[in-house]
């Protein structure tokens, strides 16, 4: 039968349009990473012209490397996102099956007061969290930043993991109480290792909004020692705003992991954010 | 099951998500809006002053002046978004959602890509781009013929606003384009089939029947972009600073509050007054969010499958 949006006409011109957006998307990115590896002259001379082996340079990254702890930072950023996926996974699931599981009285309001925090912005409170880090000797540490971004996440991965948790078939608790296991152990033993596929969607959820962050970083860890890479690139580019080499290659170094994640991981991440956002 | 005990279980399963919460999160959102109804003194003391705070952000020239002009920037931002970022993604996702589109992977993965990146790294990109040193941006529009029109637009005070809205559009563009994809991959293959076996053209069958059924989802589309835009502040300050120049064209809430709290050149910055802003922040976004569950999601679950 013929779909008349794709008769050949109509395809052509569905390719046109994706293909031109895709263009679009692409465009910024790849000119940065181009002019990234190209000497300072080839860079304005002809920026769209990609790199020969007469303008081939990696002087910029040289530079970048030499005058930031570019490493460090990175290592930071992958520290603070990794832990706090690793927390909101854990006390997440355990909340998501605390409040789906069990009934008690205020189980209702506990669900509506941790949804309350999938709507309202962290930030906000931004001017007491700060005080509340101060006086808990905290700042310029990377745990602070850690906590802020659990709390973030928690609500939004509960209530994803909730869907998971009241999808696990009743005879599998049963079976387990029947054999006098405990219910922290069922949870530990038999819940948590079925909630594996909700981990993409959760992931997705928390770790990119706390890998790119630039405000909490910025008013709680500003130190060269806790610097993550958003905040590390954006201040080095301030300071060398005018050596294109260095900027480019700043540049491409934020990106270039991320780039490498995504192609590895680009399946699992899109599955994990339509399945969670059908939900 | 019904248990005698005190169920110490249920309390240690919820105790470190609620503790965490609570203390990072809802408590110090509180306390921030109970802060907003004090003024500190100079020996850092707080003293209740009632709506003193509001009344000076509201009714003082310096201050009202400053805090509309992040408003109305604000409501710009969002209807930008609103009238370009969620129908492009819709169209998008319309498109590679179409059965037996090749390449509809392709196209998805790398349209998204954008998304992942930070709003930091983006707005230096854009920022490059659009810088008149470089140039690319002439030589690209030297192709089409309209080199002439090319200017330094994230400069100009009458197009920075509007710049800036753009390049957070096709940045975030990913996130109404996936959703909307998801909704669309939700309905059921039986229905689609009937219309276009009744003879219906793809035309038809997206108003009719698609977009009715996605309806749910255009509308949380629209509450999750208020959210993010009336929060907005990495990519304004990433490119334009906390000062949100040109002469505050780019200044928005986020960047309003931002300068409020920690001062800049010769103003001094105030918890308390930063607070009373963040409390404007959150009434602002608590009117939206209040409209989008009376309203809107009420309406529209009628429609859900």
């Amino acid at each position: 039968m013929a779909r008349s949006l794709l008769r050949p006409f109509g395809r052509a011109g569905v390719h046109l349009a994706l293909g031109g957006y895709t263009l679009i998307a692409l465009f910024p990115i790849a000119l940065i990473l181009i002019n990234s590896v190209k000497s300072r002259s080839a860079i304005f001379d002809n920026p769209l012209a990609l790199p020969t082996p007469d303008t081939f340079s990696l002087i910029g990254f040289h530079k970048v490397l030499a005058n930031s702890n570019f490493l460090l930072y990175f290592g930071n950023s992958l520290f603070v996102t990794l832990t706090s996926l690793v927390l909101i996974i854990l006390f997440g699931a355990m909340a998501a099956w605390g409040l789906s599981e069990y009934k008690f009285r205020g189980n209702r309001w506990l669900a509506l007061y941790l949804a309350i925090g999938i709507m309202i912005p962290i930030r906000l409170g931004t001017v007491s969290i700060l005080e509340l880090i101060v006086k808990l000797h905290m700042v310029n540490t990377l745990s602070a930043l850690v906590l802020v971004y659990t709390a973030q996440g928690l609500p939004l991965a509960v209530m994803i993991l909730s869907e998971f948790v009241r999808q696990v078939p009743k005879e599998l608790k049963d079976a387990a109480r029947c054999d006098g296991v405990g219910e922290i152990k069922i949870f530990f033993q038999v819940i948590l290792p079925l909630i594996r596929p909700a981990i993409a969607t959760v992931a997705v959820f928390t770790m990119i909004p706390a890998w790119n962050d630039l405000w909490f970083p910025l008013i709680l860890a500003p130190s060269d020692q806790t610097k993550t890479v958003t905040l590390g690139v954006q201040q080095f580019i301030g300071q060398y705003v005018t050596d294109w080499n260095s900027v480019l290659a700043a540049l491409s170094l934020a990106v270039i992991p991320v780039l490498v994640l995504y192609v590895i991981f680009s399946r699992q991440l899109i599955r994990g954010l339509t399945s969670g956002a059908v939900k | 099951m019904v248990r005698q005990t005190f169920p110490w279980h249920v309390v240690f399963f919820l105790a470190p998500a609620v503790l965490i919460y609570s203390l990072f999160s809802a408590l110090p959102l509180i306390d921030t809006l109970h802060l907003g109804f004090y003024t500190s003194d100079d020996a850092g003391l707080n003293h209740f002053t009632g709506l003193s705070n509001f009344r000076t952000i509201l009714f003082d020239q310096t201050w009202s002046t400053a805090f509309w002009n992040a408003m109305w920037n604000n409501t710009k931002f969002f209807m930008i978004h609103m009238l370009l970022q969620n129908p492009i993604g819709l169209l998008l996702a319309s498109l590679f959602s179409l059965k037996g589109l090749k390449w509809a992977r392709t196209y998805r993965t790398l349209i998204f890509l954008p998304t992942l990146l930070s709003v930091v790294i983006i707005g230096f990109v854009w920022q490059l781009i659009l810088s008149p040193l470089w140039g690319v941006g002439e030589k690209l529009m030297g192709y089409v013929g309209m080199a002439d029109s090319f200017a330094p637009w994230l400069g100009q005070p009458s197009t920075a606003l509007l710049s800036v809205a753009l390049i957070s559009v096709w940045q975030y563009i990913g996130i109404p384009m996936m959703l909307i994809y998801a909704a669309l991959l939700a309905i059921p293959e039986e229905i689609l089939d009937a219309a276009h076996a009744e003879g219906a053209s793809g035309l038809r069958v997206f108003w009719e029947i698609k977009l009715p059924l996605i309806w749910p989802t255009l509308g949380l589309v629209t509450i999750l972009t208020f959210v993010a835009n009336f929060n907005a502040f990495d990519l304004i300050y990433s490119i334009k600073g906390a000062l949100a120049g040109p002469n505050y064209a780019t200044d928005i809430l986020g960047t309003f509050f931002y300068r409020t709290f920690f001062g800049y050149q010769s103003q001094i910055g105030s918890p308390t007054m930063g607070a009373a802003v963040a409390t404007m922040m959150f009434l602002v976004i608590l009117i939206g969010v209040g409209i989008y569950f009376f309203f809107v999601q009420r309406k529209l679950t009628r429609y859900e499958l």
